[in-house]
């Protein structure tokens, strides 16, 4: 931890409640069956580990939307895609499993925090060793800026503006800034 | 972590970690496109100086698929022949820049020797009659998959069976089921046995048949026809009537016992049925592992935590 | 002629211990008293807080010449030997050509001469060529001046052949030296035979291998009634052998080297060849067996077997690395920091012992008196000094002390009343 984060105390700020993330939810779920016109076809694929809630939250709110649709929902490692490697263990259990193939779907994929753009980038050349999906799109609770890479989300929890020492955590009971 | 000399150097922490990192392993080879880009530019050499073609095949392979750059040292090709020392042979590869080598030799003790010459990571893949680590952790990846006992190995009895004295699987397997939990006995007459075993965290059997119905695992070792030459045994025709897994044998191993061989198998000798007829027989989940659990360890070396290791040098 | 003085020390001989001083001139003794004022001209010698003994005689070195001089040559062994108190060294045989014929121990007796650092007494054969088969010429070795005999490096593995070197060589007046080992029984060995080769996956050297030969030889010397010496022993059970045969009253000797005393076999924990030797580190109960061996006298010597390699052949591989380790520049150090013996006891294993069984009692290792050629060695019992193997005067470096803290350092050598070496440097 650096010496500015610490400054700033271990004070924990709460950006949105347990109720402003199933709201945003809904909404995001709401905007993703308007652009692809229907749950059809459609993959939900969380991001390991942060991106996984998300995914099945997602699907159940597109449960209710289209019950005669159910969107599948898959998980993503990206851990040996990374330009980082060794910065960061391997998580154990957190596996890559994507359960249909990919080629002619619209991959959505989910993750709680689009901070530098270097996971999506490795998520992404990680779904070509998958097929080849018609359309990736990206769903992010936060987006707390500082990109590193041409990276856009298209469905957006809350943009966040915060300084580059903060850490975001975002999660199913909230959104917490320290 | 830098080398992978020994079973011993590791915790039982760090190979359930390994085992772990082998599950995710698993699941890269068996995508459509079975290579990661997670060891880019790292340079693997394998170094054989004894041949074994599947050991180096399956390194090989657990290198391509993390996209590692490789290359092949057989002791035929080398100038070994021309006698170079073991030293030289390092240090002027090492120059060519690797990042772990991949060492096979006939003297126990020689990866571990390497280690002075060089900087980059160590990974023993077989040396004398010392250890094969890597060997150790796809037996230990077999049976916890083919068991089902992620957990650990707590109450698993466990045979080997066979040459223990000139075995490094024996010595690697011995350590890591034992540091998972694992009941491990060693059954071969006493001539192939180590001469002091008294510190071992194994019983000793001269019998294999009262333990058969009592074993989760029977792990049998290869025995080699140049063990009558120093009379450690009378005949391989009477190894096979006292230790050999015939018919009779395996109808009176549990249901769910697991057979386990290294290989390569001595049909006939330690293995009298054959072994597709064997329901518990994993012995080919073993080779399959194999490519898994060596890009685990590559992985694990090279990529995790290997800034770590950087770090390590430069200081 | 310059009177060398050496004053303020301790003189320590077979006779006992006293302050005092020596003076010698034309290579022998010529004055010793309780002090001796340094006159004009006297090259003086300070022993203030050392021991004065007699030079030290090693039963068992390897010199490599001929044969292997990019390991050690007769001169730089010499120079160890000097450093390392001994004014006498019993050259081994295993040399190429070996010392099985009169040429080669002229050959190495001459570059000894030459060198001038120490006596070099070259040893013979007990087979030609070292290969067990044939008797090697005793009786113009003996005329030549060679007193031991060995096949050190192997055993004599046939007992009739052995029966037959005894009864032939009873005459003559000489000894043999047995390297007690069973060659079938140590086929491949690379360590001791115990817990630890079990687990690190190296062939046992075991302790039966020496123990058999040692019982076997023993016999012998009853049958023939001819002196034996053994070599190195290195196990607990041959020095109850030993000791049991002496108490029969056999004529028999025996030698122990430092590091049979010094270090266990799970030195080779880390598979370094430095620790590799012939026979192999043993365990604790052994090397408490040794000691014991020591003080009561059932080990006559401390001999170093003193086995240089060049530094690319301890590189090898464990099982493919020549045994031997030095041990010419550390002997005394070891013996005073391992040994829980009395200096006099310890000197006395170092000096008188071994050179009453090398033959050379009329020489080396005599009482320090008026008239006795000056070979004598000054050490500080208790300076204390690090081990550092590049600075030894061996040509090679293959010591597995480098880094240890000992006591005990030679200051100055006197060999044929000459300070070979001076304030713990060669002079030549």
């Amino acid at each position: 931890m650096t010496a500015s984060a610490e400054s700033s105390s271990d004070a924990a700020r709460v950006v949105l409640s347990a109720d402003d993330v199933r709201r945003a939810i809904t909404r995001i779920a709401h905007e993703i069956v308007e652009r692809n016109h229907g749950p059809a076809s459609l993959v939900l694929v969380g991001l390991q580990r942060g991106g996984v809630w998300m995914a099945e939250a997602l699907a159940e709110v597109l449960a209710g939307i289209d019950p005669a649709n159910p969107v599948p929902v898959g998980t993503l490692d990206v851990s040996f895609h990374r330009d980082d490697v060794g910065l960061r263990p391997i998580v154990p259990g957190s596996v890559t499993d994507i359960p249909v193939p990919l080629d002619g779907r619209t991959v959505v994929l989910t993750d709680d925090v689009l901070f530098t753009g270097r996971t999506v980038r490795a998520a992404l050349e990680a779904l070509n060793d998958y097929g080849r999906p018609r359309a990736v799109q990206l769903a992010v609770m936060v987006d707390r800026g500082h990109r590193e890479l041409p990276i856009r989300p298209d469905f957006v929890g809350k943009n966040l503006p915060t300084s580059r020492d903060e850490q975001v955590a975002a999660t199913r009971e909230g959104v917490v800034i320290r | 972590m830098k080398h992978l000399l020994s079973i011993s150097d590791l915790t039982p922490d760090q190979i359930h970690h390994l085992l772990e990192l082998t599950d995710h392993m698993v699941e890269v080879s068996s995508r459509p496109i079975p290579k990661v880009p997670a060891l880019r530019g790292k340079n693997v050499v394998s170094l054989f100086f004894e041949d074994s073609t599947r050991t180096r095949t399956s390194f090989d392979t657990a290198a391509k698929r993390l996209s590692a750059d490789t290359m092949n040292f057989a002791v035929s090709s080398s100038s070994v022949n021309k006698g170079e020392s073991l030293r030289d042979t390092i240090e002027t590869i090492s120059a060519m820049g690797v990042d772990a080598f991949v060492v096979r030799h006939k003297s126990s003790g020689a990866p571990q020797m390497i280690t002075r010459w060089t900087n980059a990571s160590i990974i023993n893949a077989g040396d004398g009659w010392h250890q094969h680590p890597t060997q150790a952790l796809l037996d230990c990846y077999t049976i916890r998959t083919g068991l089902n006992r992620r957990d650990g190995f707590d109450g698993l009895r466990i045979a080997i069976v066979g040459d223990i004295k000139h075995s490094r699987v024996a010595r690697s397997d011995v350590q890591a089921f034992a540091a998972l939990g694992a009941h491990v006995t060693l059954v071969a007459p006493p001539t192939l046995l180590p001469p002091s075993i008294d510190d071992w965290p194994v019983d000793v059997s001269h019998e294999l048949d009262p333990l058969l119905p009592h074993l989760d695992v029977l792990y049998l070792l290869r025995v080699q026809r140049e063990r009558m030459d120093d009379a450690l045994l009378p005949s391989l025709h009477e190894y096979s009537t006292m230790y050999g897994l015939t018919a009779a044998r395996s109808a009176r191993l549990a249901p769910h016992a697991l057979v386990m061989h290294p290989g390569p198998m001595n049909r006939g000798v330690e293995m009298v049925v054959d072994p597709s007829e064997l329901p518990g027989s994993v012995i080919l989940n073993q080779v399959a592992n194999g490519v898994a659990v060596r890009m685990a360890v590559l992985f694990w070396l090279l990529g995790e935590g290997s800034d770590l290791t950087r770090s390590e040098i430069a200081s | 002629m310059t009177r060398l003085l050496i004053t303020g020390g301790t003189l320590l001989d077979q006779h006992g211990e006293r302050p005092g001083a020596v003076a010698v001139v034309d290579g022998r003794i010529s004055e010793v008293a309780a002090s001796i004022e340094p006159g004009d001209g006297d090259d003086v010698l300070d022993a203030t807080g050392c021991i004065v003994s007699p030079g030290f005689v090693d039963l068992h070195v390897h010199l490599r010449e001929p044969g292997k001089e990019e390991a050690e040559t007769i001169e730089t062994g010499s120079r160890a030997a000097a450093l390392g108190g001994f004014t006498a060294v019993v050259a081994m045989p295993n040399t190429d050509p070996a010392h099985d014929s009169v040429s080669v121990v002229q050959f190495v007796r001459a570059q000894g001469e030459a060198a001038g650092l120490c006596e070099v007494l070259p040893s013979g054969c007990i087979t030609v060529g070292r290969a067990g088969e044939q008797l090697a010429p005793y009786g113009e070795l003996a005329a030549a001046g060679v007193h031991l005999f060995t096949d050190d490096g192997n055993g004599v593995q046939d007992p009739l052949l052995m029966r037959h070197a005894l009864e032939y060589a009873g005459p003559l007046g000489v000894v043999l030296a047995q390297h007690c080992e069973v060659a079938a029984l140590t086929k491949g060995a690379v360590m001791h035979e115990g817990a630890c080769c079990s687990t690190l996956g190296l062939p046992g050297w075991p302790s039966i291998a020496e123990e058999l030969m040692v019982f076997r030889d023993i016999e012998l010397v009853r049958l023939t009634g001819v002196p034996m010496h053994f070599l190195h022993l290195s196990t607990a059970r041959s020095v109850q052998l030993v000791r049991q045969a002496k108490a029969d009253g056999l004529p028999i000797t025996a030698e122990a080297a430092p590091h049979h005393f010094t270090l266990t076999d799970e030195m080779l924990t880390g598979y370094d060849p430095l620790f590799k030797v012939n026979p192999p580190l043993r365990t604790r109960a052994d090397i408490d067996a040794i000691k014991a061996g020591l003080v009561d006298g059932t080990i006559d010597a401390i001999a170093t077997d003193h086995a240089p390699h060049a530094p690319h052949t301890k590189e090898e591989p464990l099982d493919q690395a020549p045994p031997g380790m030095l041990g010419l520049e550390t002997a005394l150090a070891l013996a005073i920091t391992e040994l829980d013996m009395p200096l006099a006891a310890i000197v006395a294993a170092l000096s008188w012992q071994p050179a009453a069984i090398a033959g050379v009692a009329d020489r080396h290792g005599r009482p320090i008196e008026v008239g006795e050629p000056a070979n004598l060695t000054v050490f500080d019992p208790s300076l204390e000094w690090s081990v550092v193997p590049a600075q030894f005067a061996s040509k090679s470096r293959n010591s597995p002390y480098g880094g240890r803290t000992v006591t005990g350092k030679v200051r100055h050598t006197v060999f044929r009343g000459t300070a070979v070496v001076r304030d713990g440097a060669a002079t030549r």
